[in-house]
């Protein structure tokens, strides 16, 4: 097995969009949601939507880590750029991103020092080599993303590079889950696909709250057409059965526990922190600070800039989008003066957002 | 954004592997995955591999799928 054309064959799809059918059939409106960009994109891409039954909606949540991260968050990867000692590395999802009033992309085009990184371990080296300079990594993403940046924090700590610092601002998936469904103001779901590679690292069983707390349908699908089309079977499952628990049918990736090794590494640089994200406010405990022993590898610590609160485009929906409230062509701005080639928010910047995913693809499956 | 194809590990030097998939290859950490051997498929994110493929699992889900799509194919037949 290579473990990917194998999960993308037809003749099983058909009968998996059969079963789904089938399973649904006596149920009214039933509402799933994926938390992960990457899902979202291989639903869109693969024509999943159009293979569903009209009374099975799936709705894309909270899962990309670039179209979460508020405004204020690059206003101060912004103002860091613009400090003459200062190198800014960043994953490449983050150029394009508004901020306020810039965006990284069009600080480095005036002159900015801003790397684009494959690596987190690429920003360490950077600081290695340039002694004189400050480094700054911005820290963003889920717990997939977390336990490298983690590893790179302790690289440099074993290496004695005292000039790499990290601008956290990552997130915590299952606390947004449970933040997103509960209350007056909670969006009203009936399961949700868990986002696959968060669970190889955190383990499935780090989702049992939602199930229980919420009495939300929980499963782990992996990214191939055949696993997401698993994962929705198993959905429409548990709805009509009145079940909701935690299920893996990507087992070949996710064990129960995780990924202990990351898990550590992660836990020993970070602890967690209320954090705000775009469109859901601040959540408690959903984010990550760096823990006292390594406070001098923060920036906010180690260099405290004071800047006014972020300001967003005011006709712009992604946070209702984030939230699951509106789908992206609700918004008065898509499509319009709104495209991937003008980005006005960050769902239409990243690859992966949903307002992305909808222009590229929307009107091919609705 | 997660990269969804498992890469195969083809060297390995203490925590540094040079990892392929579909031509592509790559040189990531091997750090968060110490069981991870030669010949073994990873997921990979952000130049750290993340989990090790089981591939006792993924054969067990192959064969379901198979096992479905001749299931719904004989229950066409049938009913022709």
């Amino acid at each position: 097995l290579k473990y990917v054309d194998e999960f993308r064959k037809q003749a099983p799809a058909m009968a998996l969009a059969e079963r789904i059918r089938r399973l649904g059939e006596e149920l009214g409106q039933v509402r799933l949601m994926e938390v992960c960009g990457t899902h979202t994109m291989s639903i869109f891409r693969n024509g999943i939507r159009g293979m569903l039954p009209s009374n099975i909606r799936l709705l894309s949540g909270p899962g990309c880590p670039v179209c979460v991260t508020p405004t204020g968050t690059i206003d101060l990867a912004i103002a860091l750029a613009r400090r003459p000692e200062v190198v800014v590395a960043t994953f490449g999802d983050m150029m394009r991103v508004p901020g306020s009033d810039s965006s990284l992309e069009r600080e480095r085009a005036a002159g900015a020092d801003v790397r684009v990184i494959y690596s987190p371990l690429d920003a360490v080296r950077f600081a290695a080599d340039q002694p004189e300079r400050k480094v700054v990594l911005l820290s963003v993403g889920f717990e997939t993303t977390t336990p490298g940046m983690a590893a790179s924090l302790l690289q440099a700590e074993a290496q004695a590079v005292p000039n790499f610092y990290l601008l956290c601002a990552h997130k915590l998936i299952p606390p947004a889950m449970l933040a997103l469904t509960g209350g007056a103001e909670g969006v009203r779901l009936d399961g949700f696909l868990c986002p696959a590679h968060v669970c190889t690292v955190i383990g499935s069983e780090a989702l049992r709250p939602v199930a229980t707390e919420r009495g939300i349908p929980c499963v782990v699908a992996g990214f191939e057409p055949l696993d997401i089309l698993r994962g929705i079977e198993g959905l429409v499952a548990q709805v009509a059965e009145d079940r909701a628990e935690v299920e893996n049918v990507y087992r070949r990736a996710v064990r129960p526990e995780g990924n202990p090794v990351a898990i550590a590494t992660s836990d020993r640089v970070f602890e967690t922190a209320d954090t705000e994200w775009r469109g859901l406010g601040i959540i408690p405990g959903s984010g990550l600070a760096i823990r006292e022993e390594y406070r001098h590898r923060d920036i906010t610590h180690a260099f405290p800039l004071e800047l006014a609160p972020g300001r967003d485009h005011p006709g712009c929906a992604c946070g209702e989008v984030l939230a699951g409230r509106i789908e992206p062509p609700e918004c008065g701005l898509f499509g319009k003066t709104c495209t991937p080639q003008n980005p006005i928010g960050p769902c239409m910047v990243s690859s992966e957002g949903t307002c992305s995913a909808h222009y590229k693809y929307g009107e091919l499956d609705e | 954004m997660c990269i969804g194809v498992p890469m195969k590990i083809e060297q390995r030097k203490d925590d540094t592997g040079l990892v392929t998939a579909g031509g592509i290859e790559s040189r990531v950490s091997l750090a968060l995955v110490p069981e991870a051997q030669v010949g073994d498929y990873v997921i990979v994110h952000a130049g750290f591999a993340i989990q090790t493929i089981d591939q006792s699992e993924a054969e067990e889900t192959y064969r379901l799928l198979e096992e479905l799509a001749r299931a719904a194919e004989e229950e066409e037949q049938e009913s022709s």
